[in-house]
């Protein structure tokens, strides 16, 4: 019987090169991506890739591999071809026949698939602008390689840092190379990891927990999730050397159940680390016992707050509790727990492999690193991106994201998801590290960010985040269950247009108290979108309150339709547009929009053909001519 | 540790928290989530307040004290932020305080008016109905949601003090609520109905169902008193009306002792019968078969008549006094003394017979004291913890708290032998399911495996015992092999249970009627008190032999001579020293006989020596063994009196019925299991012409020619403690606020809290040899079955208090018998169905609850149930020394009608 288990770090080095032979076998290689894709397609590209290799008797010297996020999600579904390197979006099955005769037959690319930028085609990832400007470091293997083959991880050099830490370095060693390397905290709060864990190493107990927090429920945020999908074999890396370091023997994965690629992903990653050696006992003949189980989340945003965490894995509730203690002192049944982010533990085996020292020679004072974020909103190219920690927001902006579409102008970016800030354009060219973003009302969170052009109204923007958080309040402590809900009652007068200023008033002062008496920090950053939008666009609450006016065009209570009498000629294609019968007149007449009908839809501005352009839109209130105008309503 | 609060120098005790410590020096901190019963969960965020060096503010009432913490609690900010919360709070609380029980004793009503919230932000209040949810129906409580401040109080209770959980939140953020799981009604939860979530409510939003609308808080007078149902003594506040002379509901003080605030469903809701319509008023006499109603002169000239004729034509033996461990220590100190020194002799005895007797006879002979040797708080720090023969959660819910809070707390080891799956089983290292009836076997096949293992204290048996060797050889027979042949418990439980009792640094034993009422009651005592002593676990704090006394004043009774055999304070009546003491007390001439106990007073009857009866509080009728046989006596004898709260079951046989007051309109005092004797307070005014049980003794006393008189109950007491000396130092005056434990020789003595410590009552304890013996009726090819009889949680003994309380009968309205399922399917009985059970002393039909709470070839009946009474069926075969009759155990058939 043969055995996969590999016995020393010797053994994985063998193994490694076993895999490179592997894959070298095959001369060209289709990427195609399997995870955000798939909405879009992606396994029937693949099927067709697969039958038509076939067919062609290329399928010895072509490999089909279904990998994990490619990046570009603006461009979905993605194929990247290998060696050649040429990126094909929007891909659909129909031109597999062509990818196989122009590309893989002949080396040259597939010009109507291929990016454009400026008018100049680009075919090759490396041309692209949204990957130029990008340095992946963690995202590395991350649509590059089979997530469902342990082998394809092992190839690209997986698990040497966990060879080398377990065999190489004693646990102290680790603790100290990870904190020289300022690794802080990735979901969100920025906390050093090396010191986190030192204290649970400390803690005294023999018995410890390691906690991997894969419960990522911002909207529109998807970095851990494409790591879990795209790469899970560097966050079991990852954690298995933070469980050596604090001297933990399990470990969970918490994931919620609306990943369910993520579930399977990191469920395959597992059964193949433990059939390898890599996880399970006496890892890599290091002496060192570590398994992981995971647990599956119902999907409670509450459950990424690590107390509520802890007793959701429990067994209990979600809810959040009092710190301190904190879990390095009483964790998971009270014994001394360790619990990071995935995206923390995908970047300890860089600093393993690469050292503190070179390392942290990518960031700034104010963190260390890359970053990845969830680049999502009014951007051309939206998608996963990684970039050093001090880029700037322009740079992810307007190089990797490509601007703002349809020639928008920025308005703002929302960063670190609800419970983060609104950072205005004046920052634009701010260096993005943990303090910097802090400094400006914001937090970095876990990576999410939202770009928001002029037509995003940012009380709007306030109202949304804070809806969200409400709605997962936990309902345990009085100031974000009650204060937020209060809050959002307040948000939804100032958009309805039935709010006084005095509510402004109250609305800062429950915004300052929520923050400071909320348990935990899902209540205490609630009210971080209200306060970053009150502190750089106040003037477009008070246009809410003072002149009924949303300067947007969104709060739609606030906005009324008109036609221009001047310049209506009666064509009647806004009456037949109009889905509420709002709108009256005869033939050839000037048509007239009754306010009282009109549910604001904006259909017939839509079809009011350009050459007369009559139909137009206003928010604030009304002017004595279209008052007048305002034929009276049906009762 | 000291520390700074408000720039004022404190000093904390180690793992008090900020909170505790500011309330200990004076210094009010505001809260609503907290309650010193449970974990603290900082989420009401009241309390919040700055400490130097921390970022943000920290909740007081988890944050721990620490050496040189400086605190503010009361800085412009709090403030500010503690009135939003209260603005928050009420923007969820959809109620007004002036429609509202609650109303004058509700925090967020206080801190409202403390903070001076606006009227504004007090928000409209809706209509006083709630919105359907988990106890919509429900007798026992209501859950008003619009009231409810999300404090979470109620489900931690119910979790981590009751350990119930029954309760928990559902939905998220606003629209949080309490419910149960999936929301099924609270009586279809694992709720016992304990009412503590309403006990830690800060506002109205749970609240007695029955006590709705009767009065508000502001308008209630409270008076502490002592719970009448069992014998733990919890110490309950009786909410009264002073208007309608009723009482509202029942509160408990949290911190009070014994029980800390906790009540189970008898005492929080079980008080309906105070001033229910079938109280006595008047006294009745029965003339041609009917009772009509009669004066008082009327009726005590009529008994002292009757008494006076009996005595002078067949002697004073031929009259017999029961008495009663319902009524105070007060009314049966006068009770025996007129019994004893007014009749003239010794046939006073009481229900303590059907339930103790055999730990009485039992521990004085192994200890020289037959009551509980340790107090109910040493539970919660005994290492491990034996149970034998006491369903705790069921008859002594109270005491199981602190059981479940050692398991789970503290972790203790917790061994449960008891033939039914109880419900602290799932606590329970160890479950030891013996046939009923072979403890003896057990507890000696324990002690086998400890002189096996040399697990033995030798230094203990040395120094403070006697006789050890008289006792080895039957335990040296009896090893677990034998013993797992004849228990049909397992040899390596048996030896697991013994290693986990001797090893432990503290063993407690717990115990109650599954081990005294066999015939071999005084046996089972006697191997417990061996086993404790063998490895020493007696006369420490947390090691001692505790037997749990059923009723409320059970032990009172009997440190108050209510037996035939002792003058009050278990003095001996066949001492000629003693005798001599009393005569010259009481100032007559006494009896130097022992007298009858309970079964044989009735034996007595049938054989026509005893024709007179004098019942105050008790209902033989269906408290009885071999019930047909009882009924028929109290037919049979001459005269009978009942003095009563209502007309029982054996005041039907009565030819004088006597209106007493129930304990919430009496002074005195009753003393719980761990001897503690607490007042009982007044409360309400007593319906018609109803009088204190002492003063109606006192009365007829008097007319028979026997002047008695006293001013009050604590008259009473004071004599009490002149010729009682356990009772010595015992006046109502010290125990105004919390309760004395005897003995207590004098005025100055602090009462005791563990006996036998340095020494045995006896001096040195004595072992001694027993060997198991089987029970007097065994199984037979007629009656297949071994039944067994108990109590149950809802209901109290012959059910004449808990059977007219609505919230009782929701859930427990009638009496079944639990068989094994596979029995039951052998028998073709199915769950819920009719059936029979029978016993070669009669019949009863009843439900049959199939399940495995019994093993195979048991049966389990509560006996409360007058349709259904278990008591026709059980032995009256009694034990030879404590004359208690063998109610857990004799042979039985069932079938399906």
């Amino acid at each position: 019987m043969t055995t996969k288990k590999i016995r020393s770090h010797q053994h994985l080095k063998e193994a490694a090169r076993r895999a490179q032979k592997v894959r070298q076998k095959y001369r060209c290689r289709a990427l195609i991506c399997m995870t955000g894709c798939r909405a879009l397609g992606a396994a029937d590209i693949a099927a067709a890739f697969k039958e038509k290799l076939v067919a062609a008797k290329l399928n010895k010297e072509v490999a089909v591999v279904e990998t994990g996020c490619i990046g570009l999600c603006a461009r979905a579904p993605v194929v990247l071809i290998e060696p050649y390197e040429y990126l094909y979006g929007g891909v659909k099955p129909g031109d597999v026949d062509e990818i196989i005769e122009t590309t893989i037959r002949n080396g040259k690319p597939v010009e109507s698939l291929v990016g454009v930028e400026d008018g100049n085609a680009l075919p090759k990832i490396d041309q692209v602008g949204f990957y130029k400007a990008q340095h992946k470091a963690v995202l590395e293997n991350c649509g590059r390689i089979d997530p469902k083959r342990i082998e394809d991880a092992i190839a690209r050099g997986c698990y040497e840092a966990e060879a080398k830490a377990l065999c190489t370095m004693a646990p102290e060693e680790v603790i100290e190379e990870v904190t020289k390397a300022d690794l802080r905290g990735r979901g969100g709060a920025g906390f050093p990891t090396g010191l986190k864990w030192s204290f649970c190493r400390k803690s005294p107990g023999d018995e410890k927990y390691l906690i991997c927090n894969a419960d990522e429920g911002d909207p529109g945020a998807f970095m851990d999730r494409a790591l879990k999908e795209g790469d899970p074999h560097r966050v079991i890396e990852g954690m298995t050397i933070a469980a050596y370091a604090i001297g933990a023997a399990n470990g969970f994965v918490y994931v919620r159940a609306e990943y369910p690629i993520a579930v399977e992903h990191i469920g395959i990653a597992l059964d193949q680390a433990r059939e390898y050696g890599l996880l399970g006992k006496n890892i890599l003949g290091s002496g060192f016992d570590f398994d992981i189980e995971v647990r599956i989340g119902a999907g409670a945003f509450v459950c990424g707050e690590e107390t509520a965490l802890i007793a959701s894995l429990e067994g209990k509730r979600g809810m959040p509790r009092p710190r301190p203690p904190f879990p390095a002192q009483k964790g998971y049944h009270g014994k001394p727990t360790n619990i990071n982010n995935v995206e923390t533990f995908a970047n300890v085996p860089l600093i393993i492999n690469k050292g503190a020292k070179l390392y942290s020679s990518v960031g700034t004072d104010g963190g260390k690193g890359t970053k990845i974020f969830a680049l999502a909103g009014k951007v051309n190219n939206t998608g996963l991106v990684e970039v050093p920690m001090g880029a700037t927001l322009r740079q992810i902006v307007f190089d990797v994201g490509g601007g703002i579409p349809d020639g928008g102008k920025f308005k703002a970016a929302q960063m670190g998801g609800p419970s983060g800030g609104c950072v205005p354009g004046q920052f634009l060219d701010l260096g993005i590290d943990y303090d910097s973003v802090k400094d400006i009302g914001a937090i970095m969170g876990s990576g999410g960010l939202i770009v928001m052009d002029e037509s995003t109204c940012m009380v709007d923007v306030a109202r949304y985040f804070l809806q969200f958080v409400q709605s997962e309040s936990c309902g345990k402590c009085t100031p974000c269950r009650v204060g937020a809900k209060e809050m959002l009652h307040i948000l939804d007068a100032i958009c309805e247009g039935r709010a006084a200023i005095e509510d402004l008033n109250r609305l800062e002062r429950l915004a300052d108290h929520v923050g400071k008496a909320s348990l935990c920090g899902l209540g205490q950053t609630a009210p971080n979108p209200v306060m970053t939008t009150l502190r750089y666009f106040k003037n477009e609450y008070q246009d809410h309150i003072e002149r009924n006016q949303c300067p947007a065009f969104v709060c739609s209570t606030m906005l009324s339709f008109h036609i221009d009498p001047d310049r209506c000629t009666g064509c009647g294609a806004c009456a037949r547009a109009c889905p509420v019968e709002a709108i009256a007149g005869e033939k050839k007449k000037t048509h007239v929009i009754d306010g009282g009908i009109c549910i604001r839809c904006g259909a017939c501005l839509g079809a009011c053909p350009p050459q007369f352009a009559a139909v137009y839109r206003r928010s604030g209130k009304l002017t004595k001519r279209e008052k007048q105008k305002k034929p009276r309503s049906k009762s | 540790m000291k520390l700074t609060i408000d720039d004022k120098q404190v000093t904390a005790k180690p793992a008090q928290t900020v909170l505790q410590v500011a309330q200990a020096n004076g210094i009010d901190i505001p809260n609503l989530c907290y309650d010193p019963r449970l974990a603290p969960s900082g989420s009401c965020r009241l309390c919040l307040v700055e400490i130097e060096g921390q970022r943000a503010l920290q909740p007081s009432c988890v944050f721990e004290a620490a050496e040189g913490l400086v605190v503010r609690t009361n800085t412009d900010e709090i403030r500010q932020i503690r009135k939003t919360i209260l603005e928050l709070l009420f923007s969820e609380h959809k109620a007004r305080c002036t429609t509202c029980d609650e109303n004058g004793k509700c925090d967020l009503q206080s801190y409202a008016y403390e903070y001076q919230l606006d009227e504004a932000s007090l928000g409209a209040g809706r209509g006083a109905e709630p919105a359907p949810n988990y106890t919509t129906g429900n007798l026992a409580l209501e859950y008003d949601p619009n009231k409810c401040i999300r404090c979470a109080r109620c489900v931690r209770i119910c979790d981590e003090v009751q350990m119930a959980h029954a309760l928990t939140f559902k939905n998220r953020a606003a629209e949080t609520e309490v419910a149960t799981a999936f929301d099924i009604p609270l009586n279809d939860s694992t709720c016992v109905l304990c009412g503590q979530c309403i006990s830690t409510c800060p506002t109205g939003a749970l609240y007695d169902r029955s006590a709705k609308g009767l009065c508000q808080a502001k308008d209630m007078v409270r008076t502490r008193t002592t719970c009448v149902y069992c014998g733990v003594g919890c110490q309950i506040d009786l909410n009264v009306n002073p208007k309608t002379n009723r009482i509202v509901r029942v509160t408990s003080e949290v911190g009070c002792i014994p029980n800390d605030g906790n009540l189970c469903v008898k005492g929080r809701f079980g008080m309906d019968f105070v001033g229910h319509p079938e109280r006595l008023t008047t006294p009745l006499i029965k003339r041609n078969g009917s009772f009509e109603k009669a004066s008082w002169d009327e009726a005590i000239e009529v008994i002292a008549g009757k008494f006076k004729k009996i005595k002078s034509e067949t002697g004073p033996d031929s009259i017999a006094g029961l008495s009663s461990a319902k009524c105070t220590n007060e009314d049966n100190y006068v009770f025996q003394k007129f019994i004893r020194a007014g009749i003239g002799t010794n046939n006073v005895d009481h229900c303590a017979r059907l339930c103790h007797a055999s730990t009485v006879a039992g521990l004085a002979r192994a200890f020289g004291s037959g009551a509980m040797t340790n107090s109910i708080d040493e539970f919660r720090n005994a290492r491990c913890i034996f149970v034998i023969g006491s369903n705790t959660p069921e008859a002594h819910p109270v005491i199981a708290l602190s059981l479940k809070e050692a398991v789970v707390k503290h972790g203790a080891e917790l061994i449960v032998a008891d033939p039914r799956e109880i419900d602290l089983v799932p606590y329970a290292k160890l479950h030891l399911q013996q046939r009923p009836g072979t403890d003896v076997a057990l507890i000696n096949a324990m002690m086998n495996v400890i002189i096996e293992e040399g697990l033995t204290d030798k230094d203990f048996i040395a120094e403070r015992t006697e006789d050890f060797e008289k006792a080895t050889e039957a335990i040296k027979e009896m090893t677990p092999e034998k013993a797992e042949k004849i228990t049909g418990v397992r040899a390596e439980a048996i030896r697991q249970a013994a290693r986990i009792y001797a090893t432990a640094e503290t063993a407690s034993i717990v115990f109650s009627m599954g081990i005294t009422q066999h015939t071999t009651g005084t046996d089972n005592v006697l191997s417990l008190a061996n086993l404790a002593m063998i490895t020493g676990n007696v006369g420490r704090e947390s090691a001692g032999v505790n037997p749990l006394r059923g009723q409320n004043n059970v032990q009172g009774a009997c440190d108050l001579g209510a037996l035939p055999n002792v003058y009050p304070g278990y003095q001996q009546v066949e001492a000629p020293d003693i005798h001599a003491k009393f005569e010259k007390a009481w100032d007559r001439k006494l009896s130097a006989r022992n007298g009858l106990t309970v079964v044989e007073i009735f034996h007595a009857i049938e054989a026509g020596f005893i024709r007179a009866l004098y019942l105050m509080g008790e209902n033989p009728a269906l408290s009885d063994p071999n019930l047909s046989r009882t009924r028929k006596a109290l037919e049979e004898v001459e005269f009978l009196v009942s003095q009563d709260v209502f007309l029982t079951e054996s005041g039907q046989y009565a030819d004088v019925v006597l209106p007493a007051f129930c304990f919430a309109e009496k002074d005195g005092t009753f003393t719980n299991t761990e001897r503690r004797v607490q007042r009982v307070r007044r409360t309400v005014n007593p319906p018609g012409q109803a009088r204190d049980d002492w003063e109606i003794v006192c009365d007829i006393a008097t007319a028979f020619g026997y002047r008695m008189h006293y001013e009050n109950a604590s008259q009473i007491m004071d004599e009490i403690a002149s010729v009682s000396p356990i009772y010595g130092g015992i006046s109502f005056e010290r125990i105004e606020t919390v309760g004395l434990q005897w003995p207590c020789a004098n005025k100055d003595h602090p009462g005791t809290k563990y006996l036998h410590k340095g020494e045995f009552k006896r001096g040195k304890g004595k072992f001694h040899p027993v060997r198991f013996k089987e029970p007097a009726e065994l199984p037979n090819k007629e009656f297949p079955f071994v039944l067994s009889t108990g109590r149950l949680l809802y209901q109290y003994h012959t059910g004449t208090l808990t059977r007219k309380v609505p919230a009782i009968h929701q859930v427990c309205p009638t009496g079944y018998v639990e068989i094994h399922v596979q029995d039951a399917e052998k028998h073709g009985i199915g769950d819920g169905d009719s059936v029979e059970v029978s016993t070669p002393r009669g019949k009863v039909t009843t439900k049959a609850r199939v399940g495995t709470m019994v093993a195979r070839g048991w049966l389990f009946m509560p006996f409360h149930f007058a349709e259904g009474p278990a008591n026709m069926l059980t032995n009256d075969a009694l034990d030879p020394i404590a004359k208690i009759p063998e109610f857990k155990a004799c042979a039985a058939n069932i079938r399906p009608i």
